[in-house]
């Protein structure tokens, strides 16, 4: 018998959860320009407050479901810092902070949590894909979106971000086979969170890591610390490039921890070991990044607490943005479903309209 | 100008819209330098390169997702899945995302798709390969169902299945691929979606049909005239979204109506075109509304298909019963 391939995963940290540089990699430049740390600060906690008032607003009854990303920040503002305006972004459910990074408002979020459609017509990024609610769907798009720039000679890529738990979809292998195959310009996330809402890693999959799934696609894979938001943005940079350049795909498994529950219908207390919670917070991607800041002597209270202020004060113009819009007439429901509307539904849209205007019940 | 098969006229339309618009690519299973299993495909890669004639890898999810993405970025995919029966890999993107995208985006996302398909049964193949399930398709809201039963009108809809702004699956009756010839002169005229043939015109009963099945109405027409009854026969061609006004007008006329389909009777496209007009034209009816259909059981295997199948003499029957009806 002999060895006819080896293979092997790397796994890249550059900042520890002591907020300190621990790598033997050269960190990359970014990193030692402490304007840009201190946007990505600022990003992240952006995603933080927002998903704190989200919840606030469900709670209250002003909102839908909703899935908060808390401690796993790092990750979509690390991807999402290494797109492009050009680039496209084909998100999945919880995929707030790359949407946001990307351009996506923070009130077409809320809108589309809230049930608005209007919440998937984002005004400037015009490109992205609303979120994949079918787990994994999402991974085919994205090779489709980059099979188009392929075609045209196109110098931009696509990031599609996807959670551990939906790698056990077979839309994703197919997704990477064919992105392998045809050398397609995709960054693949893997966001694991370590929770598919109740189900842990352990029956999810009998490999030792996400990343080597994309070993039997035939692609480049990589596992990053992903509460650390270098690693995610550095990794993401160099995937970016080389997709944008005809280098093909690559698959990125970012390592974090879900510290929220799965969603606003969700009671994550009943199956969250104990503990779990309390270490989670020590490693958690914000405090890590403003331990080193602070040591850096470039933060403190003072800028805490004005960083916050602001943040709560964008927010909250978005949620009022939000709880300002109007519902829908009855007809919006029909305006979009064809280019053209068929007579039959022509006629149903007609009555929904008369329906509408006399609502039983009504004041 | 030659005569062409059904499947050729696939293949004209498809080559004709390819040379005059670059966002058109076709792909699929086998559809490069073997043509397609059926040779729906045969030359085009040729003829277009193996950029635009593309084949993929063997997962019918995957080509209805790539198409997705391709068409979102403004492309106009054509993706074959080889055989009906293996689209249900493919349902999810078929369900969840194309028929939603222009909804959901409130049109900022449209999808200039088709996927073509080769569906039903009668052509002696192994399982899974002989359904028909247009119904499930045609129930989609956001989806356009087209089925051409000749060559002529399969050059004319798919023509107008590519060009059109919105998802369209192309069923195509691959019992009648072969069955006829028809002159075509490839000029690019494409026929109007969403609207019924009508093929024959009759006083005494309505026959309505579409695909392959359109073939053995025809023929039931042609015997029940020798016996002095007139049938007017309507292909519905576009079975989402249905084109009801050119049925009832004619069940007006004749005040019977015999629908004639080769899936299964309960819950299909036949079903809705009774209700329609149980609701719309009761009162012109001199008879019960009469259906011949598949039964509804699992298609048998090949040795059993032709039991299955709806012939020539049940409509035959179906009809004197309901012109006789009192």
């Amino acid at each position: 018998m002999t060895t006819v391939a080896r293979f092997e995963v790397n796994y890249l940290q550059y900042m520890d959860e002591k907020g300190r540089f621990i790598s033997n990699d050269v960190p990359p430049a970014f990193a030692r320009d402490l304007d840009t740390l201190k946007q990505l600060y600022r990003d992240m906690n952006l995603i933080r407050v927002m998903d704190q008032k989200a919840y606030a607003l469900q709670r209250t009854g002003k909102m839908g479901t909703y899935p908060a990303a808390t401690g796993q920040e790092a990750i979509g503002v690390g991807f999402g810092s290494a797109m492009t305006k050009e680039d496209v972004l084909v998100p999945y459910y919880r995929g707030q902070a790359s949407m946001v990074q990307h351009g996506i408002k923070i009130e077409e979020v809320l809108l589309y949590w809230g049930g608005y459609e209007a919440g998937c017509d984002y005004q400037d990024a015009r490109q992205d894909f609303p979120i994949a609610v079918p787990i994994a769907t999402q991974s085919l798009h994205a090779c489709g979106v980059a099979k188009a720039m392929q075609m045209r000679g196109e110098k931009r890529c696509v990031f599609t971000e996807i959670g551990e738990g939906g790698t056990s979809q077979g839309d994703f292998y197919e997704a990477i086979n064919v992105a392998g195959i045809w050398n397609l310009g995709v960054v693949f996330i893997i966001n694991n969170n370590q929770w598919a809402i109740s189900v842990p890693s352990k029956i999810q999959t009998n490999c030792e890591t996400y990343a080597q799934k994309a070993i039997g696609a035939g692609i480049e894979c990589i596992q990053v610390d992903g509460n650390d938001i270098v690693a995610v943005k550095a990794a993401s940079e160099k995937a970016a490039e080389k997709a944008r350049n005809g280098g093909g795909p690559t698959v990125i498994e970012c390592i974090s921890l879900r510290l929220c529950d799965h969603t606003t219908a969700d009671d994550a207390t009943r199956y969250r070991p104990e503990g779990e919670l309390d270490d989670g917070w020590t490693k958690e991607p914000i405090l890590r990044l403003r331990k080193y800041l602070e040591s850096k002597n470039v933060w403190g209270k003072k800028e805490e607490d004005t960083m916050l202020e602001e943040l709560a004060q964008q927010v909250q113009t978005a949620v009022d943005n939000y709880l300002n819009t109007p519902t829908d007439p009855s007809e919006a429901m029909f305006d979009y479903l064809y280019a053209e509307l068929p007579e039959r539904t022509l006629a149903q849209r007609e009555l929904a309209i008369l329906r509408g205007s006399k609502p039983r019940g009504a004041k | 100008m030659a005569a062409i098969t059904l499947i050729e006229a696939v293949n004209m339309a498809i080559s004709h819209e390819m040379g005059v618009d670059k966002e058109v690519v076709v792909f699929g299973e086998d559809v490069g330098i073997n043509g397609g299993v059926f040779r729906a495909t045969d030359g085009l890669q040729e003829k277009y390169g193996e950029e635009r004639v593309i084949d993929t890898p063997l997962a019918e999810a995957m080509i209805a997702g790539v198409a997705i993405g391709m068409a979102a970025q403004g492309m106009k995919p054509i993706a074959e899945i080889q055989f009906m029966g293996f689209i249900f890999p493919a349902a999810d993107h078929i369900i969840s995302h194309c028929a939603r995208m222009r909804n959901r985006t409130r049109g900022r996302l449209t999808l200039p798709m088709v996927i073509r398909a080769p569906f039903g049964g009668g052509i002696h193949a192994p399982e899974n390969h002989s359904e028909s399930t247009e119904a499930i398709f045609a129930h989609i809201p956001g989806l356009k169902v087209v089925i051409p039963s000749n060559p002529s009108r399969a050059y004319g809809l798919m023509l107008a299945a590519i060009r059109d702004p919105d998802p369209v699956i192309f069923l195509e009756p691959k019992r009648v691929y072969r069955i006829e010839k028809h002159e075509i002169e490839d000029n690019g005229e494409d026929y109007p979606l969403g609207m019924c043939f009508v093929d024959r015109e009759g006083t005494d009963i309505t026959l309505v049909s579409w695909g392959a099945m359109l073939h053995e109405t025809k023929q039931a027409a042609e015997k029940l005239a020798d016996m002095g009854i007139s049938a007017e026969v309507i292909d519905v061609a576009t079975v989402s979204p249905l084109d009801i006004d050119t049925i009832l007008e004619s069940v007006e006329k004749t005040g019977r109506i015999c629908i004639v389909q080769e899936a299964p009777k309960a819950g299909a496209l036949g079903s809705e075109i009774a209700a329609e007009v149980a609701e719309k034209s009761l009162m012109s009816l001199l008879a019960p509304i009469g259906r011949v259909s598949g039964y509804d059981i699992v298609i048998p295997y090949y040795r059993l298909e032709k039991q299955y199948m709806p012939k020539v003499e049940y409509i035959i029957d179906e009809v004197k019963r309901l012109v006789e009806y009192k």
